[in-house]
Formats: structure tokens, C-alpha cells, sequence
């Protein structure tokens, strides 16, 4: 599954946006709001989903190789948020759902806990 | 090949390639090809196709001493030949007004007159107005290609350089060592220090799961120093072939039970801290099970050090 292919099926919005959204391929994920726990259980190459929208979480995303952010319920990350994903070409995504809609959504798309 | 629409919307903008920078950054006179074959407005089209043939071209400027008069094509000589006028001159034939490039300008440039004006070559003028080359599609095509094969023998030049830096460097024990201060409370550059230390392990030849494990180490050590000390404190990364030495060290205020702090979820962390997403206890667990060595020791006079060391086996030496 890649990023366009997510992105369109839970029409998430993009706040940073590499031109190649299509050739970025995600086969497992994460969530948890815990920088630690991300730190901790994340795979590289996973997409993530929280509700935390505060710059730390590019640092975590780029250090564990994260491509893909998903931001839930609205959360709004600010300017330099944003600015830094595009610097370390990390796609941050938000949506108005709750992270649980969208775990599940992932998984029923066959996005896994663990590379299968 | 390139969106020259304007105005180009900010998810457009955010879409732009590096192909497309290099469009904005090469010159034309750059990549234009500075053997020219113009033709005297005086010769005939029998002559003129001669030289295309000869040379192998669809096209060429018409000039006299640099100044361009005008711009013959195949185009102009199949007219005359439908004609039966092959013996005409030039100057009855060719294009008079003529779109031009100047050298100076960017690629792109060139590129929105070939879009406009659908044109098959631009004569290049410089800027006293003198014909120095001729433009095709297929001379930005190479020199892009060539700027592209550049950008990526640059890159694989500071790899390579970088990988073999102890090896170039003879010495009984040679020693990089990268240091970074933390500041207290500076929760906007937090995981700045550790992402820069994980991207130099990869610069030397680390592999990505080293360098991940490193990384990972060093950013629980960083949000350390912005969360719980007086005044932040050090991070010293000391690489070696074999091994590769983390510190993070502070002047307080200490820990005043340091095997509750290695306890999993345990955490002094404030609420608003919480609420930022860290302080989830797992920090110090956290290196434990990224580094072969840890080392914790602290005190309330002296403050805390905490020592970390990666080592690298005979196939994850560095260079």
C-alpha cells in the first residue's frame, strides 16, 4: 500500500507534500502519543498515527525512518512543524478522525503490526 | 516535462523536483551547444540544404560577423524546394523575426519560450547581443542529465570521503568526537542533536540499524537534558573504528534512586511535560535495550552522567 493509495482511501489531508506521495510503500504502522513508546515499538518504514502535533514528533519520525505521519482529531501541528517534515521529507497528514477509526481503517487496508 | 502555469498553487510548490531546481539554477549558456553553424544571408538554399546535410542539423541561425538576422529551418527549405526556388537566397526564406535566449538566463526560461512560441532551436545571444550558441530541447535534456550525474558524484564523493575517514588518517587510536549542548527546557530543537549525530554515523559508514540504535540512544539522553536538569547540559559522541562512546552529562540536580528511575514507566516527569508526549518512564529502558553498554551515576552535588557505548563488531567496523 503506498501514501496516495492511504491517503485517498481516508482522504487525510497533507500538510507536507513530497511530489512522489505514490512510490513511498507502507506496510506496517504504529500508534501511541508516547515519544518513547514510538521509540520503542515503531518499525522503520511505518506509518504513524497520533493525536501529538508538536515538532518532536519529526525528530522521532526521522529518526526511525518513519515516512509517514498521521495526525488525528484535527490536531494542528505548527508552521515550524510542518516546515521541518518537509526539510527531513517526512509526509505529515491530518484528519478529523480519531486515531481508533483510523488504526482500524490501516488495517483493514492490510497494514500491519509487524512486517509480514 | 515542467508545470510552467503560473501561478503555481503551494502543494505544486512543495511538488518541485530537483530536475526542476536545476532548471532555475543552470544557465543556458550552460548548455547550449557553442558550435554554431549560421549561414550568410547572401548563400543560396542549395547551399543552405548542403550544410544541413552535411552536418547533420534541421536549422540554423542566419548572422553576419555574431549579428543574427535571422533563422533558416527545414521548414524554410522545403518551401523552396515545393517552390522550384532553390537558387533564391537565404534572406527570401528565412525567419526575420526571431525568438532568441539569452545566455545569461536560467534553463526555464528557454524552457516557456519552446512552450510559447513552439520552436525547434533558439539562437543564444550574449549581452552585448552577439550570437554564441544555439538551444535545443535536446541540449537542456543533456545538460540536465549532466547537472543530475554531477549532484550525484558530489554526493557519492562526501560518502566516500567520509567512510574512509580512518582509514586515511593513520594513527595508534584515532577518535572523531562530536559535541552538542542541550538547553533546558528547549523542547522546539529536541531530537535536533540525535538526528545530526545519527546522520554523521551514516556519513562514516555506520549501518542504518547502528545508526538507528544510536540515534534512538542519544534522543532518550537529549530529552533528558531538556526535561529534567538545572540548566541542560552535554552530549559528547566519541567515534571510533570499533566502537562508538555516547555521554550525556549535566550539574544537576541528580537522581536521587537510580534504580527506580531504570524502572520501566517510572517517571518524575510534570504533567505538562506528560501532556508533550514525553515522560512515559521508558527513556532510560529505552537506551538500555538500544546500546551494549550503559552506565548511570549520579549525584545530587555533581550532577548526573550517563555513559553509553555501541560496539561494533569486525563486519560493522567503520571503514
Amino acid at each position: 500500500m503506498n501514501l496516495k493509495e492511504i491517503q485517498d482511501l481516508l482522504q487525510l489531508k497533507a500538510l507536507s507534500l513530497p511530489s512522489n506521495l505514490d512510490t513511498i510503500e507502507v506496510r506496517t504502522g504504529y500508534t501511541s502519543d508516547m515519544l518513547s513508546c514510538v521509540m520503542t515499538g515503531a518499525l522503520s518504514g511505518s506509518v504513524w498515527v497520533t493525536l501529538m502535533a508538536h515538532n518532536n514528533i519529526v525528530a522521532v519520525a526521522s529518526l526511525l525512518d518513519i515516512p509517514a505521519i498521521i495526525i488525528t482529531e484535527n490536531a494542528q501541528p505548527d508552521e515550524l512543524t510542518i516546515a521541518r517534515a518537509r526539510e527531513k521529507e517526512i509526509v505529515l497528514f491530518s484528519t478529523p478522525r480519531p486515531t481508533f477509526e483510523v488504526v482500524g481503517k490501516l488495517w483493514e487496508m492490510g497494514i500491519r503490526a509487524e512486517e509480514t | 516535462m515542467f508545470p510552467i502555469k503560473p501561478p503555481i498553487s503551494d502543494d505544486e510548490a512543495a511538488k518541485i523536483t530537483r530536475l526542476e531546481e536545476l532548471a532555475y539554477e543552470l544557465s543556458v549558456g550552460k548548455v547550449m551547444t557553442s558550435k554554431v553553424y549560421s549561414l550568410h544571408p547572401e548563400q543560396t538554399m542549395r547551399e543552405a540544404l548542403d550544410q544541413f546535410q552535411k552536418h547533420k542539423i534541421s536549422g540554423a541561425p542566419v548572422a553576419i560577423d555574431g549579428n543574427l538576422l535571422g533563422i533558416l529551418s527545414i521548414e524554410d527549405l522545403i518551401r523552396s524546394l515545393r517552390d522550384g526556388r532553390i537558387d533564391l537566397t537565404v534572406t527570401d526564406y528565412m525567419t526575420s523575426h526571431v525568438i532568441t535566449a539569452r545566455k545569461e538566463d536560467p534553463v526555464i526560461e528557454a524552457l516557456k519560450l519552446f512552450v510559447k512560441f513552439q520552436v525547434g532551436r533558439l539562437p543564444v545571444l550574449d549581452s552585448d547581443g552577439k550570437l554564441v550558441g544555439i538551444l535545443t530541447k535536446g541540449d537542456i535534456t543533456n545538460g540536465l542529465l549532466n547537472a543530475l550525474q554531477n549532484d550525484f558524484e558530489n554526493e557519492e564523493l562526501i560518502r566516500y570521503r567520509a567512510s574512509h575517514l580512518f582509514e586515511d588518517i593513520v594513527s595508534d587510536r584515532s577518535t572523531l568526537t562530536l559535541r552538542y549542548n542541550v538547553r533546558k527546557n528547549d523542547f522546539s530543537r529536541g531530537g535536533a542533536a540525535s538526528n545530526n549525530i545519527k546522520k554523521a554515523l551514516l556519513r562514516l559508514g555506520a549501518t542504518p540499524q547502528i545508526a538507528r540504535r544510536c540515534g534512538i540512544a542519544v534522543y532518550e539522553a537529549e530529552i533528558n537534558l531538556i526535561i529534567h536538569t538545572n540548566h541542560g547540559g552535554v552530549l559528547r559522541v566519541e567515534i571510533e573504528p570499533d566502537r562508538i562512546t555516547m555521554e550525556a552529562y549535566d550539574d544537576g540536580p541528580g537522581i536521587p534512586d537510580i534504580s527506580l528511575a531504570m524502572q520501566p514507566g517510572y517517571s518524575t516527569a510534570t504533567q505538562e511535560v506528560r501532556e508533550k508526549g514525553f515522560g512515559a518512564g521508558m527513556g532510560l529502558v529505552n537506551i538500555k535495550s538500544c546500546v551494549d553498554e550503559m552506565n548511570l551515576s549520579s549525584s545530587s552535588d555533581r550532577g548526573t552522567s550517563l555513559y553509553m557505548v555501541m560496539h561494533l563488531d569486525k563486519t560493522k567496523h567503520l571503514a
